[in-house]
C-alpha cells in the first residue's frame, strides 16, 4: 500500500523522557499515516511503551512535542492486561465498558476477529490468543483511525501469532486506519508491517522491515541474539484458523470477503 | 409486638446494606479493601472534629476522608514505599489521632459514648436519623448506577479507561465520597472497626455465584441485607452486640458459600 502521500493522523518530534535523570528516550521523532502499519521494535528496556504512552498522552514527555490529528478516533490494547478473577466479566460486558453498543455491534467487532462465538464466555476462561483478539475487538468498537497495540501477540503462540498478525492487516485493509504496534520480535511481524521502527532510547535505524533486518544498529542489538537461531524461512502449503484446524492457506482473506 | 427500636435498628440496617453491598464489589475488585479499612478508621477523627465543631458527624467523616485520599495521593508520588505500607501509616495514626481528639470531646461533651462509635449502636437509632439514611442510600445508590459503567472500566484497566476518555481521577474521587458518605452512615450500625467487613465479606460470598458484574453487585446488596437481619434477629434474641452479630452473620455466609457442594 502506498503510504507516502496519505494524511499523517499522529506524529511526535524531539521526544525526550526522563525519569530521575535516568534518559529513557532520547530525540524521538516518529510519523504514523493513515492505512500504515508501523512496528515499533527494540530490547526490553528500549523505551517502546513509554514512547507508546506519551504518545497516547498516558505520560508526559520531558520534552518535544505529539501532534493528533484532530478528530482522529484512537482504539488502544495495553500491554498485559490482567482481569482480576474477583470481577465476573463475560466478553460482551467486556465489549461494553467501552461504550453502550448494540449487540449487533458487539457481534461485528467479534467477527472482524474471528471470534464470535466468544462473546458470551467468560474472560477468566480464554486461551492467550483469544483474549487478545477480544481486546482487539474492543478497541475497533469507536471505529479507531489510529490501532495502538502494545505487544498484541504476547501469550500466544507461535501459529498463532501469524493468524492474529495477518487479521491486523486484514483490519488495516477494511479499514484504512494506521496501525501502531509495539513488538520484540521482528521475524514474526515482517509480513505484515510496512514500517520498522529500531528503538533503543533513540532511533537507531527505521525503514521498510527487509532494509532493516540488514542494518548494521539493528544487528548490533539484534545480531547476537540471533546467532544459532537462524531464522528458517519456508513455505506452507496450509494454515490454522483461530480454534487450530487446518484451512487452505489465504483463508483468511477469503473470510474477508465473505464477511462482505 | 415489636417494639419501635427494633423496627428502627432494622431499617437504619437495610438502608446501610443496600449500599455497602454493591459498592463493596468494586472496593474488592479495585482491591481497595485497605484503603476503606484506612477511611474507616479516621472516621473517628472526622467524626470528634464534627462534633467539636457542633456539625454533622457526616461531614466531618467526608472531610477526613477527602484529607486523608489527598495525604495518601502526595505520598504515593514518591514511590520508595508501597501503598499497603502508607495505608497502615495513615489508619492507625488517623485512629490514633481521633482517640485523642475524642477524650477532650468526651471532656465537653458527657455522655458521649466511644463504644458507640467503634462498635456501632443500632438499637439507639432514631426515626429522624433513619430518614437520613435512605435519603442518602437513595442518594448513593444514584451515584453509583451513574458511574456504574466507568467505575467498571477503571476496575478493568486504568489507561485503557483513559484512553476511552474516562475521566479517571474524578470517578476514583467520586467513589472515595461515595465510600466516605456509606461509612459515615455505618458507624452507627456496625461501628468503625468493622465497616470494612460490611463492605467486603457480602461481595466476596457473592462472587463465586456470579458470572456478570451486575449479577455480583445485586447478589451482594441482597447477602449484606440478609446479614443484617440474621444478624440482628440473633442480637436480640441471644442478647449479644448488635454490630459484631451482624459481621459474624456475614462470615459465616461467607464459609457457607465456600463448601465445595454449594459452588459450581
Amino acid at each position: 500500500m502506498n503510504t507516502v502521500d496519505s494524511e499523517v493522523l499522529l506524529s511526535a518530534t524531539g521526544l525526550g523522557y526522563a525519569v530521575r535523570g535516568v534518559e529513557i528516550l532520547h530525540a524521538v521523532d516518529i510519523e504514523l499515516r493513515r492505512g500504515e502499519i508501523l512496528t515499533l521494535i527494540g530490547p526490553n528496556g528500549a523505551g517502546k511503551t513509554s514512547l507508546v504512552r506519551i504518545l497516547l498522552g498516558l505520560k508526559e514527555a520531558s520534552c518535544g512535542s505529539v501532534h493528533i490529528r484532530p478528530g482522529v478516533q484512537i482504539g488502544y490494547v495495553p500491554q498485559k492486561l490482567h482481569i482480576d478473577p474477583v470481577l465476573p466479566l463475560r466478553v460482551r460486558d467486556f465489549l461494553v465498558t467501552a461504550g453502550r453498543f448494540k449487540q449487533e455491534r458487539l457481534l461485528q467487532v467479534l467477527q472482524e476477529v474471528h471470534s464470535a462465538h466468544l462473546l458470551s464466555a467468560s474472560v477468566h476462561t480464554l486461551s492467550g490468543g483469544e483474549f487478545q483478539r477480544v481486546l482487539l475487538a474492543r478497541a475497533l468498537l469507536h471505529q479507531p483511525d489510529v490501532l495502538v497495540l502494545d505487544e498484541p501477540a504476547q501469550g500466544v503462540d507461535i501459529i498463532g501469532q501469524q493468524a492474529l498478525y495477518r487479521t491486523i492487516k486484514h483490519i488495516r485493509d477494511r479499514h484504512a486506519c494506521g496501525v501502531l504496534m509495539v513488538s520484540h520480535d521482528l521475524h514474526l511481524v515482517m509480513a505484515s508491517t510496512d514500517q520498522v521502527v529500531c528503538l533503543n532510547k533513540h532511533i537507531c535505524c527505521t525503514g521498510h522491515p527487509d532494509d532493516v533486518s540488514g542494518h548494521p544498529e539493528y544487528l548490533k542489538i539484534f545480531g547476537q541474539a540471533m546467532e544459532g537461531l537462524a531464522p528458517y524461512s519456508h513455505h506452507h502449503d496450509h494454515s490454522h484458523d483461530a480454534h487450530g484446524n487446518v484451512v487452505p492457506l489465504e483463508r483468511d482473506n477469503q473470510a474477508v470477503a465473505d464477511d462482505r | 409486638m415489636i417494639d419501635d427500636f427494633i423496627i428502627n435498628a432494622l431499617l437504619a440496617g437495610i438502608a446501610v446494606a443496600l449500599v455497602a453491598g454493591p459498592l463493596g464489589c468494586v472496593v474488592v475488585w479495585r482491591r481497595m479493601a485497605y484503603f476503606g479499612d484506612t477511611l474507616a478508621h479516621s472516621a473517628l477523627l472526622g467524626v470528634a472534629l464534627a462534633v467539636s465543631f457542633e456539625l454533622a458527624p457526616i461531614i466531618g467523616v467526608v472531610f477526613i476522608g477527602i484529607l486523608l485520599a489527598a495525604l495518601l495521593f502526595w505520598l504515593e508520588q514518591r514511590r520508595e514505599l508501597s501503598s499497603d505500607t502508607l495505608l497502615g501509616i495513615l489508619s492507625h495514626s488517623a485512629l490514633a489521632l481521633g482517640l485523642i481528639v475524642f477524650s477532650y470531646i468526651q471532656l465537653r461533651v458527657p455522655g458521649i459514648d466511644l463504644m458507640a462509635y467503634l462498635f456501632g449502636d443500632i438499637l439507639a437509632v432514631s426515626t429522624d436519623e433513619i430518614v437520613w439514611m435512605f435519603a442518602g442510600t437513595v442518594f448513593i445508590l444514584a451515584l453509583y448506577a451513574g458511574l456504574w459503567r466507568p467505575l467498571l472500566t477503571i476496575s478493568v484497566n486504568e489507561d485503557m479507561a483513559r484512553t476511552d476518555g474516562v475521566r479517571v481521577a474524578l470517578v476514583r474521587f467520586l467513589f472515595m465520597l461515595q465510600l466516605a458518605m456509606v461509612i459515615a452512615a455505618a458507624i452507627k450500625v456496625v461501628g468503625i472497626l468493622l465497616i470494612t467487613a460490611l463492605l467486603i465479606i457480602p461481595a466476596a460470598s457473592a462472587r463465586g455465584f456470579s458470572s456478570t458484574p451486575v449479577q455480583m453487585a445485586l447478589l451482594s446488596a441482597g447477602l449484606a441485607v440478609t446479614a443484617v437481619v440474621v444478624g440482628l434477629g440473633a442480637s436480640l434474641y441471644q442478647d449479644i452486640p448488635a454490630g459484631p452479630a451482624i459481621v459474624v452473620a456475614a462470615a459465616l455466609g461467607f464459609f457457607l458459600t465456600r463448601l465445595p457442594r454449594l459452588r459450581y
